[in-house]
């Protein structure tokens, strides 16, 4: 398996969608390509931080105002 | 008045019981299925908006919108995944407004590789949380995610931030499966290469 081959299964690996055979051999070309390991595992770690540290958040004072705001927008109708 | 589809002996999610309350008038629980997804909306609208103010606009405009139109919810995707259609596509419209020289969707600069090919290979420092601070760390995703295109963005942001399945995503977005993996990857490598300039050891050390 090459860097290229590597990279275009590379979703479906992160996935876990990938069949056994094909598992087998991409773990032996990371095991082979530090270039390859790296790529992964700071992929890996850029899915992580964005996860782990949610960037935008509502307020609990914008939050109310927004519910209250639909809310009654919506009973409006009734 | 259209019954939600549901097909043989699959669970059922308890969303559809809340929709379908809510189609006969019952407002407590359409504030449930707000107070359940408002802050996924709001996050999903900055994320490719990159403006709090519109994503506020957008959270309150998605509900109500999704409120006059449940009886065109069929129920064929979740709940959550056809609030989230209605979210990308006011947000794009929004984007759309405030460029007004410029074309914004789904495809804009989708069609480049450029920062999809791997160049920066160096260890990343194992926590980055340590490194810099809460705000600073905050700061540096924030510039970094801004940079890549709405459409790379925005499917990175259901996909990974959000946690939506490959399908759910293609489905919010409009797109085949194949296509929401390949702009994934790309999404992926982009930004993992822009993080890559902040987050990599600067100590000389190699990963053990």
């Amino acid at each position: 398996m090459t860097c290229t081959d590597f990279l275009a299964r590379m979703t479906d690996y992160f996935d876990g969608e990938v069949e056994p055979e094909l598992l087998a051999e991409i773990k032996a070309h990371l095991c082979e390509c530090h270039h390859c390991e790296v790529l992964v595992d700071t992929t890996r770690q850029t899915i992580r931080v964005y996860r782990d540290h949610q960037v935008y958040e509502l307020t609990d004072e914008v939050r109310e105002r927004t519910v209250t705001r639909i809310m009654s927008a919506c009973t409006g109708k009734h | 008045m259209p019954v939600i589809e549901q097909t043989g002996t699959e669970e059922v999610h308890p969303d559809v019981a809340l929709v379908e309350a809510s189609r006969n008038g019952d407002t407590a629980a359409f504030e449930k299925l707000v107070r359940q997804y408002d802050r996924q909306i709001f996050r999903t609208a900055q994320h490719i908006t990159q403006n709090r103010e519109d994503a506020e606009d957008i959270t309150q405009d998605v509900f109500m919108k999704a409120y006059n139109k449940l009886e065109q919810f069929q129920g064929n995707s979740k709940f959550s995944t056809w609030l989230t259609r209605i979210a990308v596509n006011e947000s794009l419209m929004r984007l759309r407004k405030r460029k007004t020289s410029r074309t914004v969707s789904m495809d804009q600069d989708v069609q480049t590789d450029e920062g999809s090919i791997p160049r920066d290979f160096a260890d990343w420092t194992p926590d980055p949380e340590q490194q810099y601070g809460t705000s600073e760390l905050g700061d540096i995703l924030q510039r970094t995610i801004a940079g890549l295109s709405p459409g790379f963005r925005t499917v990175f942001t259901l996909r990974d931030i959000e946690n939506l399945s490959t399908e759910e995503t293609a489905q919010a977005l409009g797109l085949s499966v194949p296509a929401v993996k390949s702009r994934l990857l790309r999404a992926r490598l982009q930004l993992r290469e822009r993080l890559s300039r902040y987050m990599k050891r600067n100590d000389g050390r190699v990963k053990p």
